[in-house]
């Protein structure tokens, strides 16, 4: 029992990130059917501008819930601001093309951040510092949550539920909702349809860098190429919960994340090695996409953004 | 002339040309030229890699059933061939050698090889298209990702093939087989595309309720491609694992089948000759980029001098080869941006293009209307009238 509970944290944890890269995945999905490939590569980034200003604002050094909270917006601000130079200087020009070439642009920009990374920096990971002093709380008897756990949880929470009063409850919401339903409407009724897509791709990349921060928090190492199992994983999320729907990233993630958490931790029982690991994700996807076509909770009214 | 006489014709002038370019792909060649070794591995690998976007063009850029595994069934096609040749081509050569003499047992059991591997990788195509064929666009496209990742996982635990560690294989490829099936591959997917079958698979991609209207079952047609395609995916990753003699799964993962689907966009999706341009300038770019830095700096010198160099621009040049691979990607998303339906469209390329130029302007056509030029031109007239067709 104990350590069931202590695999459903973990798992949790794993999928709170995925959730949180996944949220990216389906709004920018939901409004201009593109998969963004970048969107791991901006977790990447987000994880590395944390690095580079905890040591560039000196709070590499100690602990301090003022480093973490700077960094964590910082690294929010600075991804936004390359997810939307993204989208404005790569996507804009060619959102009226095929499918299939917007695809080959994003698969092209991904590889462009990851090479420019690795040529800067090199591929060897490096220590992202502690920026919260470690400590754990035991709860049910054995099982234990450490304090970057509980950092990450609480931290997706707020910006899940910051993110769903922006969508229903503000005036931009409503337009990226606008444009979601209908693209050429929404302009017609009067959307500025650019800026609210900049304003989408601004949004989900900054989730994604709060993602890249909190799981270096956790996992305290950081390389160039850290965004590309974890963003297709993510995706897989955004899809197994119906993409474009936005409680459906957040499901899809945290149920990959338990998924593998288990297979780590009780797959060698069955006689599952625990390099399935990364293809417990995809298996459950084709599993749930052969029953249920458009993802868990994606119906025939989508609800997207 | 009979058309089984042209055609016989066409295959032995083919097979000599390929025997003749073997000749030059050694350090010796033939009389006296020969093709350094770095730049006949790039030639195989060309081969290799024009198989590989040949056949994914069938699926993807005919059918238009977006599919990101091929990776997965050319690394299915790998495995099985090269468990077939480590633990049982050496004994069965061996046998068979007294009895027809040792080279023709060696081609026949790679032969062998290449047959069981593209045989395997055909099963694996059914098993995966039958059940992930009824979904669409993007959830076909990560369904069949996420199949070539378990592929890939899978693989990766069977101890027999090397699991982590790699697994070491007997180097059977050279240039003559890569040839070979490259020409094979062109010569098939060509003939599939321009018959009845073809013209099933064009109809489904263009709009697919039409086409099951009109009495396509294009759940079959669909099926049948991805069988043949990844049959052929197979047979890449035959001739792929016998020509690196070493087959590591991190050869197979997603960005592999990337690369292949950028081969067959950049070239133009829906074009035979753009499948092949594309896997050629893939292949070749970042190796070409890898050289720039010294040939850069060499041209520089020989017109204001070595010495004359400013430093900051030799340091520039010297590290421009670590950049190869941003510049790659970054010469990716200029020609999408600049020529969003590739190199060709989804025209071909070849001798018809002289005589094509004076007909009607080929512009007016919306994109990917049609694949079969020759067709269309057979029936319309030049105003772009469609013909009755009277008996």
């Amino acid at each position: 029992m104990d350590t069931f509970v202590q695999q459903v944290i973990n798992g949790l944890t794993v999928g709170a990130i995925y959730a949180l890269i996944a949220l990216g995945y389906t709004m920018v999905y939901g409004i201009l059917r593109l998969i963004n490939f970048a969107h791991g590569d901006i977790y990447m980034v987000g994880a590395f501008v944390g690095y580079f200003l905890s040591f560039q604002l000196g709070f590499a050094t100690g602990p301090s819930l003022l480093g973490l909270s700077v960094v964590l917006v910082g690294s929010m601000v600075a991804a936004a601001l390359v997810g939307m130079a993204i989208e404005r200087f790569a996507y804009r020009p060619i959102r009226k093309y095929a499918r299939m070439t917007t695809l080959i642009t994003a698969i092209g920009v991904s590889l462009l951040i990851e090479n420019v990374f690795v040529a800067q920096l090199g591929a060897a990971p490096r220590a992202f510092p502690q920026l919260l002093r470690e400590q754990s709380y035991t709860l049910f008897g054995n099982a234990a949550i450490s304090k970057s756990q509980i950092l990450i949880f609480a931290v997706s929470i707020f910006l899940m539920l910051l993110l769903q009063w922006i969508i229903f409850k503000t005036k931009v919401g409503t337009a990226m909702r606008a444009v979601s339903f209908n693209l050429n409407s929404a302009k017609l009724m009067g959307v500025n349809t650019d800026v609210i897509i900049s304003v989408t791709f601004a949004l989900g990349s900054a989730l994604a860098a709060a993602a890249g921060v909190l799981t270096a928090q956790y996992n305290p190492q950081i390389d160039p190429l850290m965004g590309i199992m974890t963003g297709l994983k993510a995706f897989v999320a955004a899809v197994l919960g119906g993409i474009g729907n936005i409680p459906g990233a957040v499901l899809g993630g945290l149920l990959i994340g338990i998924a593998e958490t288990f297979v780590v931790g009780y797959g060698q029982n069955i006689g599952i090695p625990t390099t399935f690991r990364d293809a417990v994700a995809f298996a459950i996807l084709i599993l749930v996409l052969l029953f249920r076509p458009t993802g868990l909770l994606g119906s025939t009214v989508q609800e997207k953004v | 002339m009979p058309t089984l006489v042209k055609r016989l014709l066409a295959a032995l002038v083919i097979i000599l040309l390929l025997i003749t370019i073997n000749q030059y792909m050694s350090v010796d060649g033939l009389f006296g030229f020969g093709v350094p070794p770095y730049y006949a591995r790039l030639i195989v690998l060309t081969g290799i890699n024009i198989i590989l976007a040949v056949s994914l063009n069938l699926i993807t850029g005919f059918t238009g059933q977006f599919s990101i595994g091929h990776a997965g069934f050319m690394a299915v096609g790998a495995y099985s061939s090269a468990y077939l040749t480590v633990y049982y081509a050496g004994a069965w050569e061996r046998s068979i050698a007294g009895l027809i003499g040792a080279t023709f047992a060696h081609v026949l059991i790679f032969f062998l090889a290449i047959l069981v591997g593209s045989l395997v990788a055909a099963i694996a195509g059914l098993i995966v298209g039958i059940p992930s064929l009824r979904l669409r666009g993007d959830y076909l496209a990560i369904v069949t990702l996420g199949f070539a990742e378990i592929i890939r996982v899978v693989i990766l635990n069977i101890d027999q093939v090397g699991g982590a560690t790699g697994f070491t294989v007997p180097a059977y490829t050279n240039f003559l087989w890569v040839g070979a099936f490259a020409v094979i591959t062109i010569v098939v997917v060509y003939n599939i595309v321009h018959s009845d079958i073809g013209r099933a698979l064009v109809s489904i991609r263009e709009d697919e309720l039409a086409a099951e209207a009109m009495g396509i079952n294009t759940v079959r047609y669909k099926v049948l491609a991805f069988v043949i395609s990844s049959a052929m995916a197979g047979m890449g990753g035959v001739l792929f694992g016998h020509y690196t003699s070493f087959l590591s799964t991190n050869d197979f993962q997603f960005i592999r089948s990337f690369e292949i689907i950028i081969m067959i966009v950049l070239g133009g999706m829906g074009s035979m000759t753009g499948a092949i341009l594309g896997a050629i300038v893939i292949t070749f770019l970042p190796e070409l980029l890898r050289m720039l830095g010294p040939k850069l700096e060499s041209l520089l010198s020989s017109i204001i001098g070595a010495e004359n160099i400013p430093v900051p621009v030799h340091n520039f040049l010297l590290q421009l080869a670590n950049y190869r691979l941003v510049i790659f990607a970054a010469l990716l998303i200029v020609i999408m941006l600049t020529r969003p339906q590739g190199i060709l469209g989804t025209r071909e390329f070849g001798l018809s293009w002289l005589k094509r130029s004076r007909r009607a302007p080929e512009g007016d056509k919306p994109v990917g209307s049609s694949i079969d030029t020759g067709d269309s031109e057979r029936l319309s007239t030049p105003d772009g009238k469609k013909k009755v067709d009277d008996k």
